[in-house]
């Protein structure tokens, strides 16, 4: 793999993040626990899918083949994301939802701030622009996980319970492969193991405050970065790409 | 608002005399016919009170139904352009329903009141949104003709007399400028696409036409709160006023697209310059309101679902806020 | 623990930088930062602010519409207080 396969590999990567959380949550609209909530959240998965959009066409210019964001998340097949295990599992109560958030923000948020200082300057800017976003949904969907966590018998015991089920899934964010070195080495880009360590310091603390315990030490489910995901993805990419796979070329 | 505030200071209600209260409703209605705003804690009528509160909360009502049909197709949206723009603009339905609701709480009901009605049957909301969207031209003809429907009810309201009611008004209009271009713009797509799209637009029409004509509510010589809320402002134009205003603008635009309203006496009339319409199933419209269209089990259940799946989240953040409270004192 | 419904916030935003605060509506929380970041999601959406206070409506001291005539009414006859009370005779400028 050369430098600019990894480039595109690595960025759209980051769509795939973002489309497939997007998507989870829009499939949340209409659902959320009270109206305030639920503009908090299409905020937010506005933002994400905003991401995703210009990952994706900034990842069609790198390959330069004519190939544009709705190509990329229309036309491509599930082996072909690489989005973490841990964004596509199903959307749960609303504590796994806030929990699967808190997790995958508090990694993406560092990975931002790392990438706004990146050498690829399209990427320094595009994640100077989500790094505020992110920065702010971390903010509010850490205050939820704290009230759920410190708020009733019942909401602690659910936390919990989401916190222990998603914790396997979180390994794979810091799992360095091929494309992440080359990245690091060529792009400046970020150090995993860096991340982990500051991302484990961050939740164990926000753990504690939930008044929550913290997950042992476990094996950790991985393949999601690598195209190899789990039952779930299939049926999400069905749905979604159902009208651009049965009308092959219209345009809407 | 100021929903704590609300005991009424009526002299009639200290007095009790009967001559008093006439005297307090001739006062106010000589403020409403001097287009004075009536504010939550000024002196009004009972009955203006109730009207309000029933108009606004099924309002309310019918915008947080209404995200329902269109989140039917959010997850299927066919570009991520269309998937964010159908988001902001259920979001704003979202956003309108809160205006709303805060905007009727300002008279003394509660939220978990009003909400109480409508996810027990007591309360309406808009027949419209019991009909199912089966294709993604649907989310076009709703943009179009149920936002277009709506925004020709709603304009009047931003000068409604009712303070509270109008400056929400004022706000969702100015908000849903965009939503029936988007569903205009949805439609001129198909319409220039293959013959399937073409079909699915025409087919969508077909559908949403009459339920869309239904949305300005019974012929006027059947509609029974008219004429009093027209007297104290809250409404200004009749219902058969506003259908044939929109009939009017609308045939033009469909024609446009090279689609046919399903409907054959929909024809101009030269000398009046109005379009003509069919009869409208109005024994539909009551059974669709009475709960029995296509989809009013679906919506409700679905709405209870949510609420009955949120209580334990918001008895969680109540706790959570006490035990902060207790701490801090 | 009850399910009782959230208090009500007063929302009042900064369009931008030099004008006051103004009331935009009202929404539900549980707590003070929720109800600052409901506010955030709620009436911001299309960039209408750059500050944002919310207060508990319980907490708003409002004047009686009952009282309004005693209230208001003895400041209408100061007319004395507004600049247009007094004719300038012709020739003085800048005054």
């Amino acid at each position: 793999m050369n430098a600019d396969q990894a480039l595109l590999a690595y960025v759209s990567r980051l769509g795939d993040n973002a489309l497939i959380l997007g998507q989870r949550m829009v499939e949340l609209v209409a659902a959320y626990p009270e109206l305030e909530e639920e503009l908090a959240n299409a905020n937010f998965a506005l933002d994400f899918i905003g991401q995703a959009r210009m990952f994706y066409t900034y990842a069609g210019e790198i390959e330069g083949n004519g190939r544009g964001e709705d190509d990329f998340a229309f036309l491509r097949d599930e082996n072909e994301f690489r989005n973490f295990l841990l964004i596509e599992q199903p959307n749960g109560h609303f504590g796994d939802s806030i929990t699967k958030l808190v997790l995958f923000e508090s990694f993406y948020l560092l990975q931002l701030e790392a990438l706004t200082k990146c050498a690829d300057t399209r990427i320094a800017e595009i994640s100077a622009r989500a790094e505020k976003e992110i920065r702010y949904h971390l903010r509010h969907n850490t205050q939820w996980f704290l009230r759920l966590g410190d708020g009733t018998e019942e909401s602690h015991q659910r936390v919990q319970g989401s916190l222990d089920n998603l914790w396997p899934y979180t390994g794979e964010m810091f799992a360095a492969d091929e494309i992440d070195g080359i990245f690091a080495e060529f792009f400046d880009g970020p150090h995993l193991e860096a991340i982990h360590a500051q991302w484990m310091t961050n939740v164990e603390l926000i753990i504690s405050q939930a008044t929550l315990d913290m997950p042992e030490d476990q094996w950790m489910a991985s393949g999601g970065k690598q195209g190899r995901h789990s039952e779930h993805l299939g049926f999400m990419i069905a749905e979604m790409q159902y009208l651009q796979r049965t009308h092959p070329g219209a345009t809407w | 608002m100021y929903t704590q505030g609300l005991d009424q200071k009526g002299q009639s209600d200290a007095k009790g005399d009967g001559l008093e209260a006439a005297a307090d409703l001739a006062a106010f209605q000589k403020r409403v016919d001097a287009e004075e705003k009536i504010e939550a804690k000024d002196w009004m009528p009972e009955a203006y009170r109730r009207t309000l509160i029933r108009q606004i909360s099924q309002h309310a009502h019918s915008e947080i139904i209404g995200m329902q049909p269109e989140g039917n197709w959010l997850t299927r949206a066919p570009s991520l352009k269309r998937k964010a723009i159908l988001l902001a603009k259920i979001q704003d339905e979202a956003g309108h329903g809160l205006y709303l609701y805060s905007a009727a709480e300002t008279l003394g009901v509660s939220r978990d009141e009003m909400v109480g009605d409508l996810l027990s049957g007591k309360a309406k909301y808009s027949s419209i949104f019991n009909y199912p969207t089966v294709t993604w031209a649907d989310i076009g003809a709703i943009g179009w003709l149920v936002d277009g429907a709506a925004i020709m009810n709603q304009i009047p309201l931003c000068r409604c007399s009712y303070g509270p009611y109008s400056r929400a008004m004022v706000r969702i209009c100015k908000e849903e400028s965009f939503h029936q271009r988007q569903g205009y713009d949805i439609l001129v797509e198909l319409c220039k696409g293959t013959a399937e799209q073409k079909a699915m637009a025409q087919d969508a029409l077909n559908r949403w036409w009459w339920p869309s004509l239904m949305m300005f509510g019974p012929s006027d010589k059947d509609s029974k709160h008219s004429a009093q809320s027209m007297a104290w402002k809250i409404k200004r134009f009749s219902n058969d006023e506003l259908r044939q205003k929109f009939i009017d603008v609308t045939v033009p635009q469909a024609e446009f697209l090279g689609l046919k309203v399903p409907d054959d006496e929909c024809v101009l009339d030269k000398k009046t310059g109005h379009y003509g319409h069919g009869e409208i199933d109005w024994q539909e419209f009551i059974e669709v309101i009475k709960g029995n269209g296509p989809c009013n089990k679906q919506r409700l259940a679905k709405r209870r679902k949510a609420h009955d799946d949120g209580a334990w989240v918001r008895e969680a953040a109540g706790a959570y806020a006490e035990k902060r409270a207790a701490k801090a004192a | 623990m009850t399910n009782k419904e959230w208090p009500l916030y007063e929302v009042f935003i900064r369009a931008k930088s030099g004008l006051s605060h103004r009331h935009a509506g009202s929404i539900h929380a549980a707590d003070d930062q929720m109800a600052l970041d409901a506010a955030r999601d709620t009436y911001t959406r299309r960039n209408e602010g750059v500050s944002i206070w919310v207060i508990r409506s319980s907490q708003i001291v409002a004047s009686d519409p009952a009282e309004s005539a005693a209230f208001f009414e003895p400041a209408e006859d100061k007319i004395y207080r507004h600049p247009t009370f007094y004719e300038m005779p012709d020739g003085v400028e800048n005054l």
